[in-house]
């Protein structure tokens, strides 16, 4: 045993510098401060942008009032794109789901006293959205049994100063979305994580608190996100940054995890059975499992009892599927300088069996297990480490240079042309019953065109409201679901068409 | 008029050339999902086919253009009871001239814009949104995943002549259609499908609807492409039961197909098996269904949907149902391969799925996630057909997580798999919603006839044929 560890340690002298620090067998790499150089991030917006303000502008739109006991689903469902939809202070126990673009909803705050969604423990989710540019803010919400707020695909979302209590698998979960901020919420009290950015690009979460629940931040299966300023505490796993295999978007990089407070996230794990999180083991700071390109900066992370910072690959995380087609490894995962105390001090058996491999004694701060590719690390010789041997220095110090990865404009909607819309409409709808010359369901094109040259406007009217005209053909279903543009657009378009 | 059948097929030939060539894509079925009238497509055609005696000369009575629009309107039914019955029929399988009267369409399908050259390209209303990454998974306005186009209309009707042509099969039988019967969702009724000689198959048979859009093919997420997965029924034992030699060299002698070959691939002297996957792809990478009632909901129109219907879509997209996270607009899948744990039919072993393809026990279980498109129309469910009904289908997310999982097999379980604890409403609720994904506006007409000469999608031993075609006679037809 003893001849073992000679020559163990013997081995990493022969290719480490210092020894005197290396009881544990590694060398004292002191990085150079004055360097100062900084991270080039993964993503060239053509100009940084000033966080803040993600959504389209609201200048314009009408404002519209919703009081206690009235339904905030009846304003949105009366709202056009632009509008602002207030909420005063009372309770609203409703879903509200927005499929529309551009509306804001925003709670009132008089004296402490919030606009209130509640849940009660018997509606799923809060706020559902599909639509872009979409901002909510200043609303309590408690008591929900799915998320929230729940975001699907909605591009430019803003999600901002709310206040979430117990609502169920998520608190703020923006899903296959483009561009958003995650600001400034309050969230406590979530068997998953309290803020999930799930497949979605250049994300910002900042100034945040996050408490009392199983994930405090996770970052899933995204890219160009920055985590920053905020106060992660009392979960049992404080951020995360995952590939989770499984699902369609198979990436996870450039993710910057900087000036966060991740302090005592010892909760024991009440995660649902089953899921991701679940097995995570409490007292973890810090979580990256696959993900690429992730740089940790400048956080406090302290009194984790597992250890501050976790590094796994697929084959060392519980509750993951196979996928062929993600990497299970984490490249390139940057740890700059962190402030680290007091973490891993009543660490697992698995860590302390990686310890041990490595001769070492204490608490873990930094743990890595399994494959992990290209990782870095300055000033290691702070943390009480494991499982870094290969772990190179940083060839950056700092991410001064990306103030955010949100978008210089919002994703626009892109404006569909008259001609463009005429021509999908025409194909994607009409062409199942009428053809150009031969008689399908409805009367050929030509027999229209001869009727309508020029009228579109007839034409338009018509489709909305038709009338049998033909004995020997059946009358036509109203197309009155398409809007008056829409079916001016098509009319014209099929008044147009020569073959 | 000494030959009556023979002046009915030279009726329906003409409509070929005339009418179906242009436009074979009539819907021919009442149980639209759309706003259409039912029976209306019946409607269309026989008049249809009453204005066309016109077109070809005047020639033939309207007693007998009726007869040939009941070919059109039930074409297999029809068909089936001439080839069957008729000795005067089946003789016409070897008169040359008879292969003049299949000609395919150079129009493209509904939802294709034709190019230069005949070549059809999707355009759907979806195109305009984004989508993240290009992966086509998202809300109610997000781009659909890039499609399979780009095949001639000539290749495309030439797959449908395939399709449903039971030449295809080994023993001439069954069809491509026997197991994807464009009148049952492009499925069948069975919880497994029956192959050549009634031999019963594996596993459910799985909508053709939007296959234009899937990466991955079959349950167990086997096969690439379109072509790759067309290989495997053909030549699987239990289902078609043909062999490549046998496949080629039937094509191959027959006049009429040699024809359709060469006018689909222009400039090939033989028929090769690559044309046969590739029109059979083309075919189904053109049965759409993207003008749902949900669809119109999703392009604004909010009117579409009752309160009910969006109360369910938001039980389905809720975090507690969790259906939207698998079953992903604008596809409802996010085809990826998942195991859920429903059960097996009584007596059958444990079917493994993807842990096969990809030889990992994690995969035990799974399988590839269907579109939920056109779901109503697809009883019964589950890669088994366990389910005979949507919302015992639904019930079964509600049932516990791993209740259905045999004693002693580790799976592991999707991790959206958790017990939800919907209420009977609820789930209700997500069954009404699942209506709304019904559309088959753009379901193209089943051929009248096929160049083999057999009866298009099942053909019977004379025997059993005959009382087939009585039952269909008598209105019981499916």
């Amino acid at each position: 045993m003893k001849a073992t560890l000679i020559v163990g340690v013997a081995a990493v002298v022969a290719f480490g510098a210092g020894m005197y620090i290396g009881q544990q067998g590694e060398s004292t790499v002191i990085t150079d401060g004055s360097r100062n150089e900084a991270y080039g991030g993964g993503f060239r917006a053509e100009e940084n942008f000033n966080a803040g303000q993600v959504a389209a502008s609201f200048e314009g739109g009408e404002v519209r009032i919703v009081n206690d006991g009235e339904s905030i689903q009846d304003a949105v469902n009366a709202a056009s794109p632009g509008d602002t939809i207030r909420i005063m202070p009372g309770t609203y126990s409703e879903t509200v789901y927005i499929d529309k673009d551009g509306i804001r909803l925003i709670g009132v705050i008089e004296e402490g006293n919030w606009a209130t969604m509640d849940g009660e423990r018997r509606l799923n989710d809060a706020v559902l959205y599909s639509g872009n540019n979409i901002v909510v803010e200043n609303l309590k919400i408690i008591h929900y049994k799915g998320n929230a707020i729940m975001g699907q695909a909605g591009n430019n979302f803003e999600i901002r100063n709310n206040l979430i209590v117990d609502t169920g698998v998520y608190g703020i979960f923006p899903q296959l979305g483009q561009n958003g901020i995650v600001e400034g919420n309050v969230i406590s009290g979530i068997e998953d994580a309290a803020i999930y950015v799930g497949m979605s690009d250049n994300i910002h979460v900042f100034n945040n608190e996050v408490f009392d629940s199983v994930a405090g931040i996770e970052i899933e299966n995204s890219r160009h996100a920055i985590v920053e300023n905020n106060y992660v505490h009392d979960n049992t796993g404080g951020i995360l940054a995952f590939i989770t295999p499984g699902l369609p978007i198979k990436t996870t990089r450039d993710v910057i995890i900087r000036h966060n407070f991740v302090v005592n996230n010892n909760t024991a794990n009440f995660g649902a059975p089953g899921s991701t999180v679940s097995g995570i083991p409490a007292g973890t700071g810090v979580l990256i499992m696959a993900a690429d390109e992730v740089v940790i900066e400048d956080n406090i992370i302290t009194g984790n009892k597992t250890a501050g910072v976790l590094v796994v690959d697929h084959d060392n995380a519980s509750n993951v599927t196979m996928d062929p087609e993600s990497d299970p490894v984490p490249d390139r995962v940057a740890i700059l300088d962190n402030f680290m105390m007091n973490n891993g001090y009543d660490t697992i058996d698995e860590l302390k069996a990686l310890m041990l491999t490595e001769l070492k004694t204490g608490n873990p701060d930094i743990a890595r297990a399994g494959t992990v590719r290209d990782g870095c690390i300055n000033n290691r010789h702070r943390y009480t480490v494991v499982g870094l041997g290969d772990f190179a220095d940083c060839d950056f110090d700092n991410t001064d240079n990306i103030d955010t990865y949100l978008l210089p404009e919002p994703v626009a909607a892109r404006e569909i042309d008259q001609s463009e819309q005429g021509k999908i409409t025409y194909l994607g709808i009409c062409t199942g019953c009428h053809t150009y010359t031969g008689r399908m369901i409805g009367p050929p094109v030509q027999v229209i065109q001869a009727m309508y040259m020029d009228n579109p406007e007839g034409l338009a009217e018509y489709i909305a409201h038709p009338v049998k005209k033909r004995e020997d053909y059946p009358e036509m279903p109203p197309q009155d679901y398409l809007s008056d543009e829409v079916r001016l657009a098509v009319a014209e378009y099929m008044l147009a068409v020569t073959n | 008029m000494g030959r009556p059948s023979a002046q009915r097929w030279i009726l329906a030939g003409a409509l070929g050339a005339g009418a179906l060539a242009v436009a074979p894509w009539i819907l021919s079925s009442a149980h639209s999902g759309s706003a259409m009238p039912s029976g209306m497509g019946t409607e269309v055609i026989r008049t249809s086919v009453a204005a066309s005696p016109v077109q070809i000369g005047g020639s033939v009575d309207l007693a007998a253009s009726h007869v040939v629009a009941s070919h059109v309107v039930a074409s297999h039914v029809v068909a089936s009871h001439v080839v069957g019955n008729n000795a005067a029929a089946n003789a016409l399988q070897s008169v040359a001239s008879v292969e003049e009267y299949i000609t395919l369409s150079d129009r493209c399908p509904p939802s294709f814009e034709r190019l230069e050259g005949d070549v059809c390209k999707l355009v759907t209303l979806y195109d305009p949104y984004t989508t993240l990454r290009g992966h086509g998974v998202g809300g109610t306005k997000t781009r659909l995943p890039e499609a399979r186009d780009g095949f001639t209309a000539q290749q495309i009707d030439l797959g449908r002549y395939l399709f449903f042509d039971p030449m295809l099969s080994g023993n001439g039988t069954v069809s491509c259609a026997s197991c994807h019967h464009p009148d049952k969702g492009f499925s069948d009724d069975l919880p497994v499908s029956i192959g050549v000689a009634g031999t019963e198959t594996h596993r459910a048979a799985p909508t053709l609807w939007n296959s234009a859009f899937l990466k991955r093919l079959f349950w167990d997420s086997r096969a690439n492409s379109l072509e790759e997965q067309a290989m495997g029924p053909l030549y699987a034992a239990d289902e078609m039961g043909n062999t490549p030699q046998q496949l080629e060299q039937s094509l191959q002698a027959n006049a009429e197909y040699r024809r359709l070959f060469a006018e689909a691939f222009p400039g090939s002297e033989n028929i090769a098996l690559p044309m046969v996957y590739t029109a059979l792809s083309a075919f189904e990478a053109s049965l759409i269904s993207l003008n749902s009632r949900y669809d119109r909901y999703a392009h604004g129109y909010h009117a579409a949907l009752t309160q009910e219907e969006i109360e369910g879509l938001n039980v389905f997209r809720s975090f507690v149902a969790r259906c939207a996270e698998c079953h992903t607009p604008p596809l409802f899948t996010n085809q990826q391969v998942a195991a859920i744990g429903t059960p097996e039919p009584e007596g059958r072993p444990l079917d493994v799925g993807a842990e096969k393809t990809y030889g990992s026990p994690k995969l035990k279980g799974a399988f590839k996630v269907p579109t939920l498109r056109n779901i109503a129309t697809t009883a019964p469910y589950m890669h088994s057909g366990r389910f005979g009904t949507l919302r015992e289908a639904v019930e079964f997310y509600n049932g516990g997580r791993g209740h259905a999982v045999p004693e002693g097999v580790e799976m592991q379980l999707h991790w959206h798999i958790w017990t939800p604890n919907l209420t009977d409403h609820e789930l209700d609720l997500i069954v009404a919603f699942l209506q709304t994904l019904t559309d088959e506006t753009f379901k193209p007409v089943i051929p009248a006839r096929v160049p083999s000469g057999l009866t298009p999608i099942n053909h019977q031993p004379d025997a059993l044929n005959n009382k087939y075609a009585s039952a269909n006679q008598s209105g019981e037809s499916q």
